[in-house]
């Protein structure tokens, strides 16, 4: 069977607005000024002219935006909002009650720098800051993949296995703003796909009445987080076979990364989302002057596939991991010292060094991209690394 | 009593039924306890009507006594008794 797909041109917000249409999800709350994204505005006029069936919800803060989606979700609805950078930071504390409640939301996060000093450019200090929220993290290189990582992310939130909330991010102005073409599934395949929501316990339910947020004392409080932490496990297994049946209905295959030239590369480039596609650019480059270079652009990094991600990089000699977020750890960013972690147990380990790179919204070119491939080659040959942490394209 | 393993817990902490906060003995973490004089009482049901836990036992209009396992030693009850220390007196545990 040919699949039924149509061509457009669309930003990545209105390719995830379109998204979010196609799900009719029952209820949004938003927050309708800056750092919200015009995802929402798409929303409100899909709203507007009767498109949807969602009802709308503008609220005064991105605390309030996640706590009526809470509140949305607790009672039974299939709720999603939007946000990025100040605006996640906002959030923070209910994001934890997301999770911990087991309310499958999905939100599109458009990654911003966090300030100070203000800046409104596309870095990952907001959605790192998450990353123990207990939310499932999806990262997106284009408008395209986070069109598909939004569809396939509302049954991965919803599987029993799971009931886990799910951020999809992408990064901000390069893909959240520039007009990209992408094929969108017809409307009904994805109604078939995400199919009908079915909570587990429900606000109202009152037949069998329950009560979320309770106290939970140290007596029961450990073992709650346990099963946040199984479902996180079981997520695992659920974000493959999503992604495989997403294939049949789009064509389009994903998994935990995406390996680019990985096979017999021996300097190896890791990097999220948007940067990836420039470094795929600079890897073809190189692999047209015989140079064995690959890139692996990790895709879900919440639940992290610390196994599959090593067995991917085994036959490497030198990985730079590339973060667009500093920890101020002094130690680097998220990305390497979770990577780097999942190899100590590795027979064999690759020389790793890392590189902050891209901090509000800072372009990192083709040119960036080979001095690194310089960088990893003089590693090689020297058999170390001459420094473990740079500040990419930092003056000095 | 035994407590749960986490994979026999309802998720995300809910509590899946109605009513069940009677299970909850909020007497556990008392300091003070109100001790009751049937013989001083005049049965107005001020300590009743103020307590804040169901912990006054009640019947026929009757005031019948404590309830330990959910009086809580918060005192209001003794307060507003008129009997005083004639009906309600409040002792360390
Ligand atoms: S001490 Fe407080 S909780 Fe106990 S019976 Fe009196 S009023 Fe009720
Ligand atoms: S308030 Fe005092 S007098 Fe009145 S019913 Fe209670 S114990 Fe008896």
């Amino acid at each position: 069977m040919a699949l039924e797909t149509k061509q457009v041109a669309m930003t990545g917000n209105e390719a995830v607005a379109n998204a979010i249409k196609q799900i009719n999800p029952d209820v949004i709350a938003a927050y309708p000024i800056t750092p919200q994204t015009d995802i929402v505005q798409y929303y409100s006029s899909f709203v507007a002219d009767g498109q949807v069936d969602t009802q709308m919800v503008t609220v005064e803060s991105e605390h309030s935006a996640m706590s009526a989606t809470i509140g949305a979700s607790a009672a039974g609805a299939r709720a999603m909002t939007a946000t990025s950078s100040q605006g996640l930071a906002l959030m923070h504390e209910m994001l934890h009650i997301a999770s911990g409640f087991r309310l499958p939301i999905v939100m599109p996060v458009v990654n911003r720098a966090v300030s100070a000093p203000i800046n409104i450019h596309c870095d990952h200090s907001d959605t790192m800051a998450a990353l123990t929220t207990g939310w499932l993290q999806i990262y997106s290189e284009n408008a395209q993949e986070a069109y598909d990582n939004v569809i396939q992310a509302m049954r991965i939130a919803e599987d029993p296995r799971v009931r886990l909330p799910v951020m999809v991010c992408y990064d901000g102005f390069i893909t959240s703003h520039a007009v990209e073409n992408l094929f969108l599934l017809p409307d009904e395949t994805v109604k078939q796909f995400v199919g009908e929501y079915n909570p587990k316990h429900t606000l109202f339910d009152f037949d069998s009445p329950v009560t979320f947020g309770p106290l939970v004392l140290p007596d029961y409080f450990s073992e709650i987080k346990a099963q946040e932490a199984d479902a996180m496990r079981a997520a695992k297994e659920v974000i493959l076979e999503i992604a495989e049946e997403f294939a049949k209905i789009s064509g389009r295959k994903y998994g935990y990364y995406e390996g680019y030239h990985l096979e017999d590369a021996e300097r190896v480039i890791v990097v999220l989302s948007s940067t990836a596609g420039t470094a795929k650019e600079v890897v073809d480059e190189l692999r047209a002057q015989g140079e064995k270079v690959g890139l692996m652009k990790p895709r879900v990094i919440r639940p992290f596939p610390a196994e599959e991600f090593v067995k991917a990089l085994s036959g490497a000699k030198v990985v730079a991991v590339m973060d667009r977020a500093e920890t101020f750890s002094t130690q680097g960013g998220q990305l390497f010292t979770e990577l780097r972690a999942a190899f100590y147990e590795a027979p064999t380990k690759p020389l790793m060094r890392n590189y902050i790179f891209g901090l509000g919204g800072r372009d990192t070119t083709t040119a960036e991209i080979r001095r690194v491939f310089e960088d990893l080659k003089k590693d090689q040959e020297r058999g170390s690394v001459d420094r473990k942490v740079t500040h990419l394209d930092v003056r000095v | 009593m035994s407590l749960k393993g986490y994979k026999d817990l309802p998720e995300g902490g809910v509590i899946p039924e109605r009513g069940n906060s009677v299970l909850y003995k909020t007497g556990e973490w008392r300091s003070m306890k109100p001790v009751y004089y049937p013989e001083g009482c005049v049965h107005c049901l001020l300590c009743w009507a103020f307590c804040p836990e169901p912990a006054i036992k009640v019947e026929n209009g009757r005031m019948l006594g404590i309830d330990y396992d959910h009086c809580k030693g918060c005192g209001i009850c003794a307060r507003e008794c008129p009997r005083k220390e004639k009906a309600l007196q409040m002792v360390r545990e």
